[in-house]
């Protein structure tokens, strides 16, 4: 990888997304110009005037901002996971779905709206039950000595990952179907359009408590993808470098994943186009799988909302533009991984 | 520097492999291990890199256990060279070889510009310098292996343990890789290396040592180790061990198998 072409390839990332900021401000059922953005903005640094009607104003602070917001860091949040995730597994077509974090965070959620809790009750449940999905198959694998531990790790997530989704089949075969079947399926698709200031600011250090150790230690989430023992030969501590990774990037995923539901793919696709564009190491992966994914959720969300007259649910939008996304780059270059 | 082992017992939990085996390697040296499939070899040396736990006796390093040394202090003294391999991700030469640097680096650190010159010095030791920019995973068997060695070198130990550097590489290969061996035991790195060819142990070895169902069957110096009987011993075949003239009064054992083969050939 010639380091002329990482600066090209992130200036380039930067720049659409700030296009797709904007835009994505600009559009929906109320339409806000460039000028008027700018002008609000403004008026909210400097506390000027910005003689505008106050329901741009609304719109632009207390509906569509929390909205991008949340879409820019979920879209980061669940691209540097599954980056982390592939390089950790050693394996392109890995993603956060494969430790259970998913299906472990859904089973929170939707216990809490079979059990009629209030919506910090219901994130803090997906929460919980995300990283206790995780710590059973970290336990389970480890229980199960004499073999490929990574393979045994995969193979507990599967496992796990499909007793959690039994476990949500159930409680949707017995919730009430008027109030909490509706609100469980709806949440299962995913969807931002109840993103408040409140999820913002309350997921954003959750993601940067997960983001450091990544960023801290990219040195070494490098060198586990390299064969175990060849690893530790080098010198890192292998067990537990991928503790901390695991534990970061399973809090980044189920902090995204309690104010979104499940948003499928953008996990698996987006830390793959980044590595065609950047390369595998991890100190130039994570950045631009940040930016990569942070752009592709916010402009798969501005879809969402405005294509039809009704919202696309995320997941199903997400999995209708990332499938052939990812069999076109399947089909066209291998030269991601080998 | 000195690898030793001293009354090793290895294997796995409750499958033991090896058992009551005493060897060393010095700096400077290069120790040959030969040895059918299933002696043992591998795991040996695995546990010699403290990758596998020893079952019974220790692995020191200059006297000390090695399992009272941190992972990162093994790493800067052994450095080990495993059978080139598939990697799983496009990483370039370069980034491979500085793979190596790792345990000079602090935990939260990247590699810095002096860490590059050593993985670039290392790379053009091994004479592939016009690879580094290239794919590891589109570069050939023997250019990996060459790689895989490079990545040692730039770990800046003094012994480097390798797993059958010369296993499926071309004959060429095999002949470059042996004589890159015979120029780092002279600039005083330790090699110990197992190998299925016994030749190998002619071209490159000082000591060699022959492993049987996990018991130390011979130790010592090439000529005197590999023989007739020592090989019948081992492997179950008849091989001849004859003396060639390289020419200016040099002479070199070499093996020809079916020396005395079952049809009566002689």
């Amino acid at each position: 990888m010639t380091s002329g072409r990482v600066p090209i390839a992130v200036l380039g990332a930067c720049s659409a997304l700030v296009l797709l900021v904007v835009v994505a401000f600009a559009v929906g059922r109320f339409p806000v110009s460039a000028s008027d953005l700018a002008g609000i903005l403004w008026a909210r640094l400097t506390g000027a005037e910005h003689g505008l009607d106050p329901t741009i104003e609304t719109v632009v602070v207390q509906i569509r901002g929390p909205r991008v917001a949340a879409a820019l860091l979920i879209g980061a949040a669940l691209a540097a996971a599954g980056a982390a995730y592939q390089n950790m597994f050693r394996n392109p077509l890995v993603s956060p779905d494969i430790l259970g974090v998913s299906a472990g965070a859904a089973v929170g959620a939707v216990l809490g709206i079979f059990l009629s809790l209030n919506v910090i009750m219901i994130q803090s449940l997906a929460f919980a039950f995300g990283l206790g999905a995780v710590g059973l198959v970290y336990v389970t694998a480890n229980a199960v000595r004499g073999h490929d531990p990574l393979l045994v790790l995969v193979l507990a997530g599967v496992v796990v990952g499909s007793l959690l989704g039994a476990c949500v089949a159930l409680m949707k075969y017995l919730a009430d179907p008027y109030n909490q079947l509706p609100a469980i399926t709806f949440w299962l698709l995913g969807s931002l359009a109840s993103a408040s200031p409140e999820d913002v600011w309350s997921t954003l250090p959750l993601m940067l408590v997960g983001l450091v150790p990544m960023w801290l230690l990219r040195w070494r989430i490098n060198l586990l993808s390299l064969d175990d023992e060849e690893a530790r030969a080098l010198g890192v501590e292998t067990g537990r470098i991928r503790l901390i990774v695991i534990a970061a990037a399973t809090l980044m995923t189920s902090a995204a994943v309690a104010i979104s539901g499940v948003i499928g793919w953008i996990g698996l696709v987006i830390p793959h186009f980044a590595r065609l564009l950047v390369g595998p190491d991890f100190s130039r992966l994570l950045p631009t799988s940040i930016l990569l994914g942070a752009g592709f959720l916010l402009g798969v969300d501005t879809l969402a909302r405005t294509v039809a007259r009704i919202e696309i649910p995320l997941g199903v939008l997400t999995a209708f533009v990332g499938t052939p996304l990812f069999l076109w780059q399947l089909a066209t270059a291998r030269r991601g991984w080998q | 520097m000195r690898l030793e082992a001293r009354g090793l017992d290895f294997g796995y939990r409750g499958k033991r492999v090896g058992s009551d085996l005493s060897i060393a390697v010095e700096a400077g040296e290069v120790l040959c291990l030969l040895g059918p499939n299933g002696s043992g070899k591998t795991t040996l040396f695995k546990t010699l890199l403290g990758l596998l736990p020893a079952q019974g006796g220790a692995v020191l390093i200059d006297g000390v256990e090695l399992k009272a040394r941190a992972r990162d202090e093994v790493a800067r003294m052994v450095s080990y060279v495993p059978q080139a391999h598939a990697a799983f991700f496009p990483f370039t030469v370069e980034e491979v070889v500085l793979m190596g640097r790792t345990a000079h680096l602090g935990l939260f650190s990247s590699p810095s510009r002096r860490d590059r010159e050593a993985a670039l010095a290392a790379i053009s030791r091994m004479q592939i310098g016009h690879l580094a920019g290239s794919i590891y995973t589109r570069i050939s068997g023997g250019e990996r292996q060459l790689t895989l060695i490079a990545r040692a070198l730039a770990q800046d130990a003094r012994v480097i343990v390798m797993d059958e550097p010369t296993a499926n590489l071309d004959f060429g290969n095999q002949v470059r890789v042996l004589q890159h061996i015979q120029s780092l035991a002279q600039s005083g790195i330790g090699v110990l290396l197992s190998t299925h060819d016994p030749d190998h142990a002619f071209i490159c070895a000082h000591r060699v040592a022959m492993l049987h169902e996990g018991h130390l069957a011979r130790l010592g110096a090439p000529a005197a180790t590999v023989t007739s009987d020592s090989l019948r011993e081992i492997y179950g075949v008849e091989v001849a061990v004859v003396r060639v003239a390289l020419g200016d009064g040099v002479e070199r054992p070499v093996c020809i198998p079916g020396g005395a083969l079952p049809g009566g050939q002689s």
